[in-house]
């Protein structure tokens, strides 16, 4: 282990001359292991990447005493050499493989592109070695997809497609920047493991980018965790899960949800909220000059449940699976058919006007805190919009009272109601989002992935947030989410979700227990545990 | 006796022996000018800086008290006497604008400043009186042409379904008539009507001016679908976005809606379209009167300045000016509202505002 691949020392990058995102960190790299960087959004890490590889924005200046790579000094490089040592020495794994795919080239001539730089092949010589490395990520088919456009390929094998481009250049060092964040578990884990294979067949060091915890324990050998751009602790992984020193590690790990919390849920019997039954949400295909309905989407396609007074019902599953459609359409935002009958008003029958005045009992919070606020209006002004609406007959002194009250329910100072968003971290964001929510004293609170978009730390504190206000108002949670750590917490029942259709449903203890579907066990056993020795 | 042309009035008239004196004379009277302009500003930024002053102590000796009382200082008072960067750029601006100002207007009293065209009209005067035909063709099709886009774009791109393709069919349908055929064709039933009607049009002037304002009119009914298609297509986007969602969500009425979240959330694109197409319209003036289906050519614009520059260009020694000074006008005039919009533009957004 005493061959540090890559040597980092008294590392620093300013932007502008005042902002300090990495502050003086020291790092190594040995040879064949994986090393995890950890920290939360803004914390710096993947600007340390990137600023290894030279691949800084313009404002950013860098300072740094030593980078070595093997017996390199990259520090003495020019840009033309960096260019060599970037893609062959070193391979770069995006977060986002969406956006870091061409959509207009083929999936073959992106990876043959990568190859033709470092590589002097003939053309034969490259087609084999694109199939390959295909083969290699685990493509299907490779002898067909070579052909294939971005678009046509899933978001895993889009990822796939991100490794094989990055192996082209048989790297030593393998840079993964948040690899999986916008993946699904179960794909996630395919793509660790991998990861994980090709690690030890090239023997390559991975040097892993993650603010998932859980996730690290179970890839990394040894993990170094930032705040604030500096590394406040490093250590081999079973030690720094087992024993963690620093007080902000212990802190993070503290808040990470855990599955085990689900045994604590009481079940006792309220009546229920919300009915559902039957409900439909089909989107028509049309072709053709006259538009005509050929098929339809089955976005939600028959789905039955209740949702008890003062309880919570999360609603688990894949992105693609109908959850969201089918919490906006219970809120008649995207057109549903089916009966949804809520406090004993059977809410389908309603148009217009008097669906309008209904809209009080149920009401919803965003995943995304950046775009779900009006950037050009006041926070207290987007807190009352639903006053106004609602209770036109409230004065606008009660209103702004009422306003001041809402805002310290979700811990606010009282002077947020005259700035804007944008003034705002998210967690605050989606703390006034709730308060919106509650503006109109809603039965229910549709939550479409409240937490998907925050730091754990912040995640944590909306989780128990949300339970508070439960606690106080007794409003009723749908709770719709991928994370089954955060159901655990949070849920006092669930329903599992699959192609638009609920395919199991219960108590939380027992779904994430004794899962009976075949699709929930698979779930469960996708979602990387945090590997602690107790 | 040699015979010869009269002397133009304003062409250094004044001097005796314009070969020698001519130059001297230049420079003495624009210097005056300078000085003058100088002197006046001076003289503003000096009234301006009492005032604030007074003011400012009238501020502390009332503050004061409660200040002491509280053992602060006055930082407040301290922080005052610097200067904005904005009240500096406005100082500096009047100290460029109003010497040259006046030195011009000096200047222009004794000579023809900008040259003189060829019946021997000043230059100087025409480019000048062609601002105004400018700024009305720009505003008046601007105040045309915005509703009309605002309307239909929003509403095409919120409610969808037949509104949407009414609307599209009517913008793609009149996107496709060539705008210059339509606009002279408009142009001569004006003209038309005009010389069918002469009791109601009888003096030049109100011709001129009947025929800039229907030039405006159809200018502004051809040119409204670039920004309706370009606010279609940002409302498309808005009306999913999750805030807009959330307010419909939280019952408030669909007029409001489009008032409160879909309108100030496109703003930025009709400032942008709309500065630019003043620009463009300045210059379509220009083409358009340049090929004699503009404004009046008794109407001074930039447009009949470059038109009846055109001949002039060909001679030998050349004549550049009429050209020149029209081009500097109206370069300066879009240049500034491009400015302008763009500042107005962060100035609007919370977002850019708030960081300063």
């Amino acid at each position: 282990m005493n061959n540090p691949i890559l040597t980092v020392r008294h590392l620093s990058v300013t932007f502008n001359h005042l902002n300090t995102v990495v502050d003086d960190i020291s790092f190594d790299i040995h040879a064949g292991e994986t090393f995890a960087l950890v920290g939360e959004s803004g914390s710096g890490k993947s600007m340390t990447a990137l600023s290894v590889l030279r691949l800084l924005p313009n404002n950013a200046r860098l300072s740094a005493d030593t980078i070595n790579l093997q017996s390199d000094d990259l520090l003495k490089h020019s840009e033309y050499d960096l260019c060599k040592i970037r893609g062959r020495r070193i391979g770069f794994i995006f977060q986002d493989p969406m956006s870091s795919l061409n959509p207009v080239m083929t999936i073959g001539s992106q990876i043959e592109e990568v190859i033709k730089l470092h590589f002097d092949l003939s053309r034969d010589a490259l087609k084999q070695r694109v199939l390959e490395l295909l083969q290699q990520v685990e493509i299907p088919d490779p002898q067909q997809r070579i052909k294939d456009y971005p678009h046509q390929l899933s978001g895993g094998q889009r990822q796939r497609v991100m490794i094989a481009i990055a192996l082209a250049g048989q790297p030593d060092l393998l840079i993964a920047d948040e690899p999986t964040t916008s993946l699904d578990v179960t794909i996630q884990a395919q793509i660790l493991a991998l990861l994980k294979a090709i690690q030890q067949q090239t023997g390559m060091a991975l040097w892993l980018i993650s603010h998932d915890l859980a996730l690290v324990s179970t890839m990394a050998d040894r993990v170094a965790v930032m705040q604030r751009g500096k590394i406040v602790e490093t250590g081999l992984t079973a030690e720094f899960f087992s024993q963690p020193k620093h007080p902000y590690t212990r802190k993070l790990l503290n808040a990470l949800p855990l599955m085990q919390s689900c045994l604590t849920h009481t079940a006792e019997e309220k009546p229920p909220l919300l009915q559902v039954s039957d409900f439909y949400c089909h989107y028509p295909i049309r072709k053709g000059i006259f538009k005509r309905i050929v098929d339809y989407v089955r976005a939600v396609d028959g789905v039955s449940f209740n949702i008890q007074h003062g309880k919570t019902l999360a609603l688990v599953g894949e992105s693609g699976c109908g959850k969201t459609t089918l919490g906006k359409s219970l809120l008649n935002l995207i057109p549903g058919s089916g009966r949804v009958v809520i406090n004993g008003v059977e809410l389908n029958a309603l148009t217009g006007e008097a669906l309008r005045q209904q809209r009080a009992n149920i009401q919803i919070v965003f995943q995304d805190p950046f775009s779900s606020m009006n950037p050009r209006m006041l926070v207290g002004d987007i807190i009352a919009e639903g006053i106004r609406a609602l209770h036109p007959h409230i004065s606008l002194d009660e209103r702004k009272a009422r306003v001041r009250q809402l805002l310290q329910k979700v811990d606010l100072p009282e002077d947020s109601a005259l700035r804007y968003p944008h003034e705002f971290s998210g967690g605050q964001r989606q703390r006034i989002c709730i308060a919106r929510a509650l503006a109109v004293d809603p039965k229910l609170i549709v939550c479409d992935e409240p937490t998907s978009a925050l730091d754990v730390s912040v995640q944590a504190q909306i989780i128990q947030l949300l339970k508070t206000l439960q606690r106080e108002k007794g409003v009723s949670y749908l709770f719709i989410t991928h994370d089954l750590a955060v159901v655990a917490e949070i849920a006092d029942d669930v329903a599992v979700m699959y192609q638009g259709k609920i395919i199991e449903q219960g108590g939380v203890a027992e779904v994430l227990t004794q899962p009976k579907h075949a699709y929930t066990q698979k779930l469960l056993a996708a979602v990387p545990v945090l590997k602690m020795d107790h | 006796m040699e015979w010869s042309y009269p002397r133009l009035e304003f062409g250094g008239r004044h001097l005796n022996n314009p070969e020698t004196e001519k130059i001297p004379d230049i420079l003495q009277k624009s210097g005056y000018g300078l000085a003058q302009g100088l002197g006046l500003t001076g003289a503003l930024m000096l009234l301006w800086y009492m005032v604030r002053q007074t003011h400012f102590e009238r501020l502390n000796f009332i503050v004061r008290p409660e200040l002491i009382a509280q053992g602060q200082v006055v930082p407040e008072a301290r922080h005052g006497e610097q200067l904005s960067p904005s009240t500096k750029a406005v100082w500096i601006v009047l100290f460029i604008i109003v010497p040259l100002a006046t030195a011009l207007v000096h200047l222009s009293g004794y000579y023809h400043v900008f040259g003189t065209d060829k019946v021997g009209e000043d230059v100087f005067y025409q480019a000048i009186k062609s601002i105004r035909t400018g700024l009305v063709i720009g505003t008046l099709t601007t105040l045309i042409m915005l509703p009309m886009a605002i309307v239909f774009g929003i509403l095409a791109g919120f409610f969808r379904g037949w509104v949407d393709d009414v609307i599209q069919y009517i913008y793609t349908t009149l996107n496709s008539i060539p705008s210059v055929l339509l606009i002279a064709a408009s142009i001569l039933m004006v003209q038309v009507y005009m010389a069918n009607h002469e009791a109601a049009f009888t003096s030049v002037i109100v011709r001129a001016d009947m025929r800039l304002l229907f030039l405006c009119m159809i200018l502004g009914v051809t040119s409204w679908t670039g920004l309706c298609r370009l606010l279609r297509a940002e409302t498309l986007k808005l009306r999913e976005m999750e805030y807009v969602q959330a307010a419909q969500a939280l019952g408030v009425k669909q007029g409001a809606i489009l008032l409160r979240h879909i309108l100030p959330n496109v703003m930025h694109i009709v400032l942008i379209s709309v500065v630019l197409d003043f620009s463009s319209l300045v210059l379509a003036e220009a083409v358009l009167s340049y090929i004699n289906i503009g404004v009046d050519p008794t109407t001074y614009s930039w447009g009949n300045m470059i038109n009846g520059a055109r001949l002039e260009m060909a001679r030998e020694p050349i004549v550049w000016w009429s050209l020149s000074a029209a081009f500097v006008f109206m370069f300066a005039l879009v240049l500034a509202a491009n400015l302008f919009a763009d500042v107005v533009q962060d100035a609007f957004d919370p977002r850019r505002s708030g960081n300063e």
